[in-house]
């Protein structure tokens, strides 16, 4: 290629750029919009404030995208409304889904890291069946076994216990966290990531596995600590169908916020009138959850891709 | 054995040399009986009796309770809403049987109101894993007998309770970390897996029981796996006629809502990389936005402003491309199936691609840039550098991903739950027009109560998705060369 044409091929070359970074923008600002517009949509019906001529409020879903007036109305009457007999019960379902995701969250975690640092650093008899085994459990449907977790919880008294009702919390904490130690392999691949060489010097300073653990993996561990956490901490507040069947449709005063939210709509007494309603709770309930999510992105985004990527 | 096989033409192998590691297995069982001491002897039937030989008290202590409790918790078969463990469980299992605890009343010939063939069925399997709990306690008490038989042999003392604990931090601190989790996970999610398999053999389902006032019911084989075919059974000609087009709308669900994120994600996440692009964090700010809403919310959101009066078709409407509201979901009976199937998948793109996207970023940024500056060099246009290099790599890199999406995909509850609920319904059948198996083993058991019919469904299910994980993950090299990392 000779020296002369490459200045014209140059220009040709960065208008070409221009045009299609600009095309570029184009998109992703139409694709952001799209992504986007159910969800401001939802946000701008929980302050919906339209009434009939008659005066009645309309709740239900309207056809303006846009509403025409805007209140805080759908919000005070979520937090004081009687919802399947239950007073105050919006609170009662946040403060629940809290309790819950608290211990979930710090029992999850636990059983995650210690069985991930097991299969990723000890050598041991029985390490490839444990880790066969946990594969083949984890293709069952999880709806398949929950109806039997539930008569399993449910002959011990932990669940539909006339009685003793509040027992199923402890229920359905038993049901999220008693599994999560066969999701080890995210946390797996990560620890496979630190290399071996510093579990076996420290081994040769005379550490204990348990030291090692403690003082040299866990502090490395940080960001899939965290991932793992927000992953434990958030199930509950988005799971409707696990906690609806093990603490039990007639239980309402039990029940998690979103099983709560989801039989406004669809519940043995759905009511129309309630969608904005709905969509006050639902952004109380995603406020909260989004902006954990958007403050630990990094180990999220992290936990995400370690687990794709090596399978 | 096998050198000589190969050796000597005339050698015949025993037909039933594949039962010489059971003999192995039992002479060796013998031989330790026989060369233990006095405690080692023992403690093949007392429990324990070996660590009091050897004076480690407390440890011995420890196994005899626990093969008191095992053994009470056989002999005295104690019983929960009226359903005995122990022997009795074993007892009940058939389901057929003269239980001894007043199960059954001799007199009229039926069971009493409190026996609970489930409950039977699932206190059947504790007590079989009891049993084979007491056999591994039973090894793990000779062997620490033997340990001990050994350590005195070589005129060391036999470890303390203290320094068998301090191991568990050291040699065996696998056994102290997996314990919790084995434990858990036996009794929450492998005995409730074990039990469903097992319900698919039998009769269970709510409408019989209720029609009968009973909770009982009993096996009956492989009719259930039948009945897919012949129709018959409790959900009847439902589960004829709707098995075979669930299924293969699983699949095209399955392929499309995979590659349609796949590709859609890859682009999203090229345009978002572009050299020279400004405001990249913003754009993926966006995405992760979606994220991180909880799909119930998102989704319900999505369902209700595409549904009848929802903005979506009031503004189709004013634009004047359609006369009356569509039902783009298949909520109502007679809407479009095919319209429905169309909109689940786009839905799912919607929430699909941002994953793809995040997951896609971190290679792209992490392609070797030599490979660009030698194709450059060679003269390759943009398009060909993309088709050739990136696509490729990136392609290569996320094969396990694409696999594991297909198999989340054939399980995707949320997407067809909040979406269409399955609909569009026919009437008399409850697998809609996009129930995938996951959502109709949900109706099935749940809403129906026909729990033989859902484990059925649930057996599939985890056959195809069994079948593609290891036929693909036993290739892989992340299975292959697994220990190759560490």
């Amino acid at each position: 290629m000779s020296t002369n044409v490459r200045p014209k091929k140059v220009s040709s070359q960065s208008r070409n750029r221009r045009v299609s970074l600009g095309v570029t923008y184009t998109l992703l600002i139409v694709l952001g919009i799209i992504w986007l517009i159910p969800l401001i949509w939802i946000a701008l019906s929980a302050f919906r404030c339209q009434y009939q001529p008659d005066g009645t409020f309309i709740g239900r879903v309207t056809s303006n995208f846009f509403p025409t007036a805007y209140g805080l109305k759908n919000f005070r009457d979520l937090f004081t409304a009687t919802y399947y007999g239950v007073p105050n019960a919006f609170i009662k379902w946040i403060l629940n889904t809290l309790l819950i995701a608290v211990i979930d969250c710090v029992i999850s975690t636990f059983l995650v890291l210690s069985v991930a640092y097991c299969m990723s650093k000890l050598k041991f008899k029985l390490r490839k069946t444990f880790m066969n085994v946990s594969m083949i459990i984890g293709l069952f449907p999880g709806f398949m076994s929950m109806i039997a977790i539930y008569f399993l919880l449910k002959s011990i008294g932990l669940t539909g216990n006339p009685s003793h009702p509040e027992y199923s919390v402890i229920g359905l904490i038993l049901a999220y966290s008693a599994g999560a130690g066969l999701g080890f392999q995210i946390a797996k691949g990560f620890f496979d990531v630190i290399p071996n060489a510093l579990v076996e010097s420290a081994k040769l300073d005379g550490c204990t596995n348990f030291k090692i653990f403690r003082r040299i993996i866990l502090p490395l561990a940080k960001p899939i600590i965290i991932y793992q956490a927000l992953m434990s901490f958030t199930g509950p507040w988005m799971d409707f169908i696990f906690a609806k069947v093990i603490i039990g449709a007639d239980n309402a005063r039990y029940w998690t916020v979103s099983v709560g939210l989801y039989s406004m709509l669809f519940g043995t007494h759905p009511d129309t009138n309630l969608f904005t309603q709905f969509a006050a709770g639902c952004v109380i309930v995603a406020i909260p959850i989004v902006t954990l999510f958007m403050f630990l992105q990094r180990y999220y985004v992290e936990g995400v891709t370690a687990g794709a990527v090596k399978g | 054995m096998d050198s000589r096989s190969k050796k000597d033409p005339n050698y015949k192998s025993n037909p039933l040399s594949f039962l010489e590691p059971v003999g192995k297995f039992f002479s060796n069982l013998w031989k330790r009986f026989v060369d233990g001491s006095v405690g080692t002897k023992l403690s093949h039937f007392i429990f324990g009796a070996g660590n009091f030989y050897h004076k480690q008290y407390l440890k011995g202590a420890i196994f005899l309770l626990l093969q008191l409790a095992i053994l009470w918790f056989m002999i005295f078969c104690p019983s929960i809403n009226g359903t005995p463990y122990g022997y009795k469980a074993l007892l009940n299992l058939p389901l057929n049987r003269v239980s001894e605890g007043g199960d059954f009343d001799p007199v009229t010939g039926q069971f009493t109101t409190g026996s609970d063939c489930k409950l039977m069925i699932l206190f059947g399997f504790v007590t079989i894993a009891v049993i084979i709990l007491y056999f591994l306690l039973w090894n793990k008490n000779i062997e620490s007998s033997v340990k001990a038989d050994k350590d005195r042999k070589i005129g060391k003392k036999p470890t303390t309770m203290k320094e068998d604990l301090k191991e568990l931090l050291d040699g065996k601190f696998h056994v102290l970390m997996l314990t919790p989790t084995c434990v858990a996970a036996l009794i929450f999610t492998i005995l409730p897996t074990i039990f469903m398999i097992a319900l698919a053999f039998t009769t269970y389902n709510d409408q019989d029981m209720n029609n009968l006032g009973t909770n009982l019911f009993h096996w009956n084989g492989l009719q259930n796996f039948a009945s897919v075919f012949t129709g018959e059974g409790s959900l009847g000609v439902e589960i004829k006629n709707r098995f075979l087009p669930v299924l293969g709308w699983t699949f095209i669900w399955a392929i499309f809502a995979t590659l349609t994120c796949y590709f859609g994600g890859i682009i999203l996440a090229l345009l978002i990389n572009k050299k020279g692009l400004k405001g990249k964090k913003i754009f993926r700010t966006i995405f992760i936005f979606t994220i991180a809403v909880p799909q119930f919310i998102s989704l319900l959101a999505v369902r209700n402003l595409l549904g009848e009066y929802g903005p979506f078709n009031s503004m189709l409407m004013d634009l004047g491309w359609i006369s009356q509201p569509v039902g783009f979901l298949g909520l109502k009976n007679g809407d479009s199936e095919i319209l429905a199937k169309f909109m689940v998948i786009i839905v799912n793109m919607w929430v699909g691609i941002p994953y793809t996207m995040l997951m896609t970023s971190g290679i792209l940024m992490n392609i070797p840039a030599d490979l660009y500056e030698a194709a450059r060099v060679d003269g390759a246009s943009t398009s060909k550098m993309f088709f050739k290099i990136t696509l490729p790599y990136v392609i290569f890199i996320t094969t396990p991903y694409l696999i594991s999406s297909f198999v989340g995909n054939i399980n995707s509850f949320n997407t067809i739950y909040l979406l269409t609920g399955g609909g569009p319904t026919y009437t008399g059948y409850q697998a809609g027009g996009t129930d995938l198996l996951v959502t109709w083993l949900y109706k099935v058991t749940i809403d129906q109560g026909s729990y033989n019919t859902g484990a059925v469904i649930g057996i599939f299910t985890f056959l195809i998705t069994a079948t593609i994980t290891l036929i693909t993950y036993r290739r892989s090299k992340a299975y292959n060369e697994e220990d190759t990392f560490q």
